[in-house]
């Protein structure tokens, strides 16, 4: 499993807002292997979220270069880029994004429809990943009549629907209690243990100590990046 | 995802936010019914106006006193003398005069009409018997004026529908009954079918009394105001208006038409004048409506640009669980189609209904302009769609994470 997935060098991404620059990532080099759970701590302002934003292909470096599963991201097409998304990244956003006024389970059917799965199938996983996350009971209930924590908990179950080998996860738990978070971290170290990549950004050491890596980030650049020697496990029940 | 389950999606997202998709086709819908009720207004008074002048004989000839020119010497006109009764006789009696049916002399005055407590002031007709089948009059009750009527100087009346909702408040048994013409007293033998306006007066409000009543007992002249003229088809038109220029030049000693004191006129020659008046009308209206079509139209693009881009974080959401850019466009092209059509659809209707509610009150009759249903509703979807579809496919090139973070 000495596989790397992904592959980051010098990356660099400077945002131009009305003449005014701001360097949020500055020279950041980074390999992350198959198999890896990793989590990612910084300041709010340090640049994580814009890393995971590059890492997740939903936006492009400034300049480096980065390679995913051996593919040049820069050198896709669109199409090519939106096959990745789909297929290979699950992506939990900070602020859940799920489509307003829809249901739970057409939440988490959207990308299998994207996929052109057909439909009984998709139907019949977005139940099976709903209920793994503990909402089998929720599936018609639209997104205003969910709480935050079972918003995020839809959210998990669509970046899982697709199986996809990187699972990103922008601050998953920064919303919700901390049994149920101890809860979502569990679902995370099952789903690496079959083989999942995890990156994760989260505040609280506490959480960040689920993962096997740990890096830090501050003002854009890596300034710590360790193995976890204390990783914490959960009784998988 | 194939075009059915896109298609599908499209309406569970417009039915998702009905407040918002209800804005966006009420736009459409009082752009597109405005124009169509505007446009369908302007031809349908264009083709009133022509119908009922049409109504009146297209092989009628008028002939109307003209101030005599003579030494450079223009009279007043109006008060011109210069058409008799005699005149009438010469056309109806001349061998040279071979185009003319029939010859209804007239003259015209308005006068007080008294009946019961009710009064009212109106045009009155001195006609012979010869005016009905000339201005072709029609009777729902009693009789019309007769040759005796005329030769005995009798004072009957032969009233229009309007005059008698006016004297009589529609009460139609009133043959027998009297009425007073400018004091004299009058009995009523005929009440004529409704006609409508002929363009510049309203046919209906009108009595006919005898020819010679009207000139000797009402209004104390022994001229004409007008002569009507039958001809005998409407392709002969321009000979009959030559054959009694002449014999009028000659009757009256003139030597040359240039010096004459009449004016002959056809109904054709009205029509063209009376086009032309509507034709300038049709042209403003068609103005205003093309002015309502833009505004219409800049409304549906303000709704549907700020629709869509107020959406620009769902499509940098779908982007990001993996749509493709042609796919979301389809999506929201599809959606503005199914928005455009049926707020289209419902503005046809509106712009119809709200036209022929209009002509239900006006009275006036339901013409359809289809072209201009037609223009409303290919520029008013063309407008919702292209505007649909723009900021969507802006949105759609955005990175995923742009559009997300877009507000």
């Amino acid at each position: 499993m000495d596989t790397i997935i992904i592959k980051a060098s010098r990356l660099t991404k400077v945002y131009n807002m009305e003449g005014v620059e701001t360097i949020a990532l500055s020279d950041i080099s980074l390999q992350i292997k198959k198999g890896e759970f990793v989590a990612i701590m910084g300041p709010s302002g340090s640049g994580k979220s814009t890393l995971m934003h590059i890492l997740g292909a939903l936006d492009l470096p400034t300049s480096g270069e980065y390679f995913l599963d051996g593919q040049n991201v820069e050198k896709m097409t669109e199409d090519e880029l939106a096959d990745i998304r789909n297929r290979k990244i699950g992506f939990i956003f900070q602020a859940y994004n799920l489509l307003p006024r829809t249901s739970a389970l057409d939440n988490v059917m959207l990308p299998m429809a994207y996929a052109g799965i057909p439909e009984d199938e998709q139907l019949k996983s977005a139940k099976q990943f709903l209920e793994i996350v503990g909402l089998g009971n929720r599936l018609h209930h639209t997104t205003n009549q969910l709480s935050g924590g079972q918003q995020q908990r839809v959210a998990i179950a669509r970046s899982l629907v697709m199986d996809p080998a990187i699972l990103l996860a922008d601050e998953p738990t920064g919303n919700i209690a901390s049994a149920q978070a101890d809860e979502i971290m569990s679902i995370f170290q099952k789903l690496n243990e079959k083989g999942h990549t995890i990156i994760m950004i989260t505040h609280e050491p506490d959480i960040a100590h689920y993962a096997k890596r740990i890096i830090h980030i501050r003002d854009g650049k890596i300034v710590e990046d360790a193995r976890n020697g204390k990783q914490k496990k959960l009784t998988v029940s | 995802m194939n075009i059915n389950k896109l298609i599908v999606t499209s309406f569970k997202n417009l039915s998702i936010n009905k407040l918002r998709t209800g804005l966006a086709m009420l736009g459409i819908i009082i752009g597109i019914g405005s124009v169509i009720a505007l446009v369908s207004l302007g031809q349908a008074t264009q083709s009133d106006v022509q119908s009922r002048i049409q109504s009146l004989g297209s092989n009628l000839l008028t002939i109307s006193p003209g101030s005599q020119t003579s030494g450079g010497v223009r009279g007043a006109a109006g008060g011109v003398t210069t058409l008799t009764f005699d005149d009438a006789q010469a056309i109806s009696s001349s061998p040279q005069i071979t185009t003319i049916n029939n010859v209804a002399p007239a003259y015209s005055g308005r006068s007080q009409i008294i009946a019961g407590s009710n009064n009212t002031n109106t045009s009155v007709y001195g006609v012979t018997s010869a005016y009905v089948s000339v201005r072709q009059i029609e009777l729902q009750l009693g009789t019309f004026i007769t040759d005796n009527d005329v030769s005995t100087h009798a004072k009957v009346a032969v009233l229009g529908p309007t005059v008698v909702d006016d004297l009589f408040d529609g009460n139609t048994n009133i043959i027998g009954q009297s009425i007073r013409i400018n004091g004299a007293l009058f009995t009523i033998i005929g009440v004529t079918k409704e006609k409508g306006g002929s363009g510049m007066q309203n046919q209906d409000d009108v009595i006919y009394v005898p020819l010679t009543t009207a000139q000797k007992q009402l209004f104390g002249v022994d001229y004409l105001s007008s002569i009507y003229l039958e001809a005998i088809s409407s392709d002969v038109m321009i000979r009959a208006q030559n054959q009694v220029g002449y014999l009028l030049l000659s009757r009256h000693n003139l030597d040359t038409p240039a010096e004459a004191d009449f004016t002959i006129m056809s109904q054709a020659d009205i029509l063209e004048t009376i086009s032309e008046v509507s034709g300038t009308f049709t042209t403003l209206l068609s103005g205003v409506a093309a002015i309502s079509l833009l505004v219409g139209g800049i409304g549906i693009m303000n709704i549907m640009l700020v629709t869509v881009t107020e959406r620009t974080r769902e499509i940098g959401l779908r982007k990001a669980l993996g749509a493709k850019k042609r796919i979301i466009i389809l999506q929201f092209l599809i959606e503005s189609v199914i928005l455009t059509f049926t707020g289209g659809i419902i503005g046809v209707f509106f712009g119809i209904a709200g036209f022929y509610l209009y002509t239900v009150i006006s009275g006036s009759t339901f013409v359809l302009s289809i072209s201009s249903v037609f223009l409303a509703f290919v520029v008013s979807t063309a407008i919702g769609i292209l505007f649909g579809w723009y900021p969507a496919r802006r949105a759609a090139n955005l990175q995923p994470i742009e559009a997300l973070r877009y507000e």
